[in-house]
């Protein structure tokens, strides 16, 4: 029998999925020395062009291919947009917080823009193919934990596996080590020989593509249809969980799991019937608890030493 | 660049002129990626923006009014050295702020009614930053995250209200009751819409550009915001309370703004009662270098895009969508110039 717990459980794994995709790749960027302000413009870039090729890719060569796309030029479109923040903060060394808001707002019109241009203004004829929940045998028969960890889509499954290799990239490689050195002291990065800006180029590209498979995610696996705005601020939700989690990819997934648990909540208190409190005070919740965490981690933990820092050695 | 060799105004005027001359070049360019014919679409946009009086008083300046006063309230902020991206949110509570004080007390004041309703925004806004700034001040939170997490728990909260406790008497509508005409502001002409916000927004613009280039206090805005640890080694300033005041001072000017709109255009309070000024005026403030004066002049020139911008969806099918793609375009471009010809003038 399935139980109001076990459908809350579900949908906050399914929640963070996009988040913790979202926070995994800012985490890269920040590990980097570069805060990308502009992933909410990354994560909504990623949904529409999730949208754009699932929904034709799909029409003519089938949902699976249409997925498969719909991942692809979701992540691309992430990267693109990530490409152009970092053109302007690696490469010409602007602002990094000023033109992430920009990015942000030039995403959000940019991707309302097209999507009135080429569906119209009601978007009729938009149809597109969703992933759908995939049960792994025996283990998705667990109490409690089964249905909610072991009855999602492939992509959440994915992370089961990302969020391990990350850390052992970090701590472990080589070019993990180059971009932590490069985020705590770019001086020193490059008397090592590394170059710093190919290290932030690559990790904020890096942490784009990711944003942008959170965008897919959001349009193919949980609304199934896009939405102007739909990002709704998980791209600045995403940074605080980076905070929270204290830039270790391991703390990063359990702090996509709280928030997940947060915007869950709705679903619940709808399954218990508590109609007296208003629904506006769950929509809520998840933006009030990132004002808490941030205020309650922010004091606490240490963010890349370079974070932000704009005089960069130029190599 | 010769700049300096001429009168200050003359670069004032050369700034505008580019300005709207990117602004028109961004506008042809998307119409043309998007498949509009540009000279339709523009037709459209300068009717609805400067067409006619009407268009010019009560289509145009009524939006710059929100826009300059949020304006002011980002080019502030920035000021100081506050990232200040809650305009939006600030905005929306000094207008559920004067919504709650009107419709409680409103037939009650008679004629102070309408001042306090403002003065009731001025300080909704001012708390509603304020909670970013604690956040700030007191546990290092990043304001930009702050301020916009803020501008949701704002929309919602608004959301609530309309839905709950201000809600108009039928309770049919997510609305709060339509104000009483003794509770509006009044207007500059008869015959528009164009009200006495205007003469608020034009003072605030004057009063802020004179505080901040004459008294001492503006002098040590300006020196945190430069630089706040010189400012506190060399120039013995309080950091923490300048920011904490900036901050408050910024909220409350977006506040304003909140019950301005309110009382002046919407005469109720609902969701959509702005259509995202408070994001609009970062583009105002950066444009305006974030000198008081200039976000005037941007505050007009965008009051007449999103005119204009309603005119093209109107009468020639053009998105609106495509405004706010110029309005974050300008702001790239204006970050992209600075930073071109920072490296010129360090290779020169």
């Amino acid at each position: 029998m399935i139980t109001p717990l076990d459908d809350f459980l579900a949908a906050t794994v399914r929640t963070a999925t996009p988040l913790a995709l979202a926070a995994l790749g800012e985490c890269i960027t920040e590990r980097s020395g570069v805060i990308n302000i502009g992933l909410e413009g990354a994560i909504i870039c990623g949904a529409f062009g999730a949208t754009i090729a699932a929904g034709a890719v799909a029409a003519t060569a089938g949902a699976p291919l249409g997925l498969t796309a719909g991942f692809v030029i979701g992540a691309a479109a992430g990267a693109a947009i990530a490409l152009l923040f970092a053109l302007f903060t690696v490469w010409w060394r602007a602002d990094q917080i000023i033109t992430g808001t920009a990015i942000t707002l030039f995403s959000l019109g940019l991707t309302g823009l097209l999507y009135k241009t080429v569906y119209g203004a009601t978007g009729v004829g938009l149809t597109l193919p969703t992933l759908n929940a995939s049960a792994i045998p025996g283990l998705s028969a667990l109490p409690v934990i089964g249905r909610a960890l072991f009855a999602q889509p492939v992509i959440t499954y994915a992370l089961y596996l990302f969020v391990p290799w990350l850390a052992w990239w970090f701590a472990r490689t080589h070019a993990g080590l180059a971009l932590r050195a490069t985020g705590e002291s770019p001086d020193a990065a490059l008397a090592a020989g590394i170059s710093p800006r190919r290290v932030q180029l690559l990790a904020t590209v890096a942490g784009g593509t990711l944003a942008g498979l959170a965008g897919a995610t959001l349009v193919l696996a949980q609304s199934g249809t896009f939405v102007e705005g739909m990002s709704a601020g998980k791209g600045f939700i995403a940074i605080a969980i980076v905070v929270l989690g204290r830039w270790s990819p391991r703390g990063v997934a359990a702090a996509a799991l709280l928030f997940g648990g947060a915007s869950a909540l709705q679903y619940l208190f709808q399954s218990l019937g508590w109609t007296g409190v208003p629904y506006q005070l769950f929509l809520a919740l998840p933006y009030v608890l990132t004002l808490l965490v941030l205020a309650r981690a922010s004091a606490r933990s240490r963010a890349p030493a370079a974070l932000a820092r704009r005089e960069l050695t130029l190599s | 660049m010769s700049v300096s060799s001429q009168a200050p105004w003359m670069g004032a005027v050369q700034r505008l002129a580019l300005l709207v001359g990117g602004t028109v070049l961004t506008l042809v360019v998307l119409l043309l990626l998007t498949g509009h014919d540009p000279a339709i679409a523009l037709r459209a946009l300068v009717r609805g923006a400067v067409g006619s009086w009407y268009a010019l008083t009560s289509a145009t300046l009524v939006r710059a009014i929100p826009l300059a006063l949020t304006g002011l309230c980002v080019a502030l902020a920035f000021r100081a050295g506050l990232l200040n991206i809650g305009a939006e949110g600030q905005l929306l509570m000094g207008a559920a702020a004067g919504t709650a004080v009107l419709t409680a007390l409103g037939a009650s004041l008679g004629a102070f009614a309408l001042p306090l309703a403002l003065l009731s925004g001025v300080i909704a806004g001012a708390a509603w930053a304020g909670v970013a700034a604690l956040l700030r001040q007191r546990f290092g939170v990043l304001e930009v995250i702050s301020t916009i997490m803020l501008n949701f728990v704002a929309l919602y909260t608004v959301g609530w209200l309309v839905r709950g406790p201000l809600q108009e008497p039928t309770g049919i509508y997510p609305q709060s009751a339509s104000l009483p005409k003794a509770v509006q502001l009044p207007l500059l002409w008869t015959g528009t819409r164009l009200h006495v916000g205007l003469v608020l927004a034009v003072l605030f613009a004057v009063g802020l550009w004179w505080w901040q280039g004459r008294t001492a206090s503006g002098f040590r805005l300006r020196a945190v915001g430069q630089n706040p640890h010189a400012a506190a080694t060399i120039g013995r300033i309080d950091v923490a309370r300048v920011s904490v005041l900036a901050f408050l001072a910024s909220g409350a000017l977006a506040g304003l703004a909140g019950t301005v709109e309110l009382t002046g255009v919407t005469f109720a309070l609902y969701e959509n009662l702005s259509p995202g000024y408070g994001y609009t005026a970062i583009a105002v403030a950066l444009l305006a270098r974030l000198h008081p004066l200039g976000v005037l002049g941007t505050a007009v020139l965008f009051g007449a895009l999103q005119a204009g911008g309603n005119a093209m969806q109107r009468d020639a099918a053009v998105p609106i969508a495509l405004v706010n793609v110029v309005e974050a375009l300008l702001i790239l471009l204006v970050i992209a110039g600075d930073r071109l010809g920072a490296a010129r003038r360090a290779t020169a």
